[in-house]
């Protein structure tokens, strides 16, 4: 997650990580992680063990460590511009297919 | 190299879909999808999100998922033929440096018959096939992700965020950082060595090349066996 501002908003973080502020803690679905603040972004991430890294007036927020990346097998979401439109591809548009998702490069 | 896979499987209610991952975007990948006169969705991802998302470290991955949008088979090396650089002979007029490289390619494990084999048998009979794996060995099979790798997909963002904005100098010591602190994603090395170099020789702006860095693991590891 890269916010171009050094100080985000708990909205905007919450709207682009999942989680949220609870009574319980920091929650993304079922699953709740203590929390007793400050309520910033930068607090919220790292109750939540996800790296941050400052750089030039921005803020990356990088992932939660994890056993496995896939932690179901529900293919994660992914919406993606399509090279030649432009347009926002949906991977869940294929359901019903069977699909083979293949990351390749140019380089 | 897919289109043609494509074009067989289409027929039996199968899709590909690609993901370029290039920090230079459509410039960069757009050429190669206009001359594959590509009809499946050819997607851009200039910040390298798979690689968060689906634990990809290297190119070309591809990840099974069924018409439920169930994953049967996470990231692993996806060939669908075998490349033409792996027969490429050394010839007397090539200078030292290419000759290494030809020879170092020689020994990637890339066995593009056995995944087609295994992919068109999942298409033939779906959940049935026996290379559809079970949700826990999905799952099981699924990389891993260290402190150190979430901290590099951090940096990555940022570095490839600079790059775009024009601001080299500042990209490329994130670029660094995320290669240090994930040397085995070779997404991240590579996208940066290819800007410095586009045949990802040595600079003086980073510590790794192609070259060096495949001999240090051994060629053979450079992509892992597959097991299908």
């Amino acid at each position: 997650m890269l916010f171009t501002e050094s100080h985000p908003s708990v909205l905007d973080f919450e709207l682009r990580s999942g989680w949220h502020v609870e009574a319980r803690g920091l929650c993304h679905g079922d699953i709740c992680v203590p929390f007793t603040g400050p309520t910033d972004a930068r607090s919220m991430a790292t109750a939540l063990g996800m790296p941050v890294v400052e750089a030039d007036g921005m803020l990356a927020i990088g992932p939660r460590s994890t056993d496995h990346v896939l932690a179901s097998i529900q293919a994660p979401l992914l919406t993606l511009p399509d090279v030649r439109t432009g347009q926002a591809f949906e991977l869940t548009s294929l359901r019903g297919k069977k699909v083979l998702l293949l990351a390749w490069a140019s380089w | 190299m897919w289109q043609a896979v494509r074009d067989e499987l289409a027929p039996f209610g199968f899709e590909i879909v690609t993901v370029a991952l290039d920090t230079g975007g459509v410039a960069a990948a757009g050429p190669w999808v206009e001359r594959a006169n590509a009809t499946h969705p050819s997607l851009i991802d200039i910040a390298h999100t798979l690689d968060e998302v689906y634990g990809i470290v290297n190119v070309p991955s591809g990840v099974w998922i069924d018409e439920r949008g169930s994953i049967l088979r996470p990231p692993e090396t996806a060939y669908p033929r075998r490349p033409g650089f792996l027969d490429r002979d050394v010839r007397a007029d090539d200078p030292p440096h290419v000759r290494e490289r030809v020879l170092a390619v020689k020994n990637l494990r890339i066995d593009a018959d056995s995944y087609m084999h295994a992919l068109r048998d999942w298409v033939q009979h779906g959940a049935n096939s026996r290379y559809a794996l079970s949700p826990d060995e999905v799952v099981r099979r699924s990389r891993g992700r260290t402190r150190d790798d979430a901290e590099a997909a951090a940096h990555f963002e940022v570095a490839q965020y600079l790059y775009l904005r024009g601001d080299t100098d500042a990209a490329v010591e994130h670029f660094r950082q995320a290669h240090r602190l994930q040397p085995d994603n070779w997404t991240y090395k590579r996208q940066a060595w290819s800007f410095a170099d586009p045949t990802q020789g040595p600079t003086l702006l980073y510590d790794g090349d192609w070259l060096s860095d495949v001999q240090k693991i051994g060629a053979e590891n450079y992509y892992p066996a597959l097991d299908m």
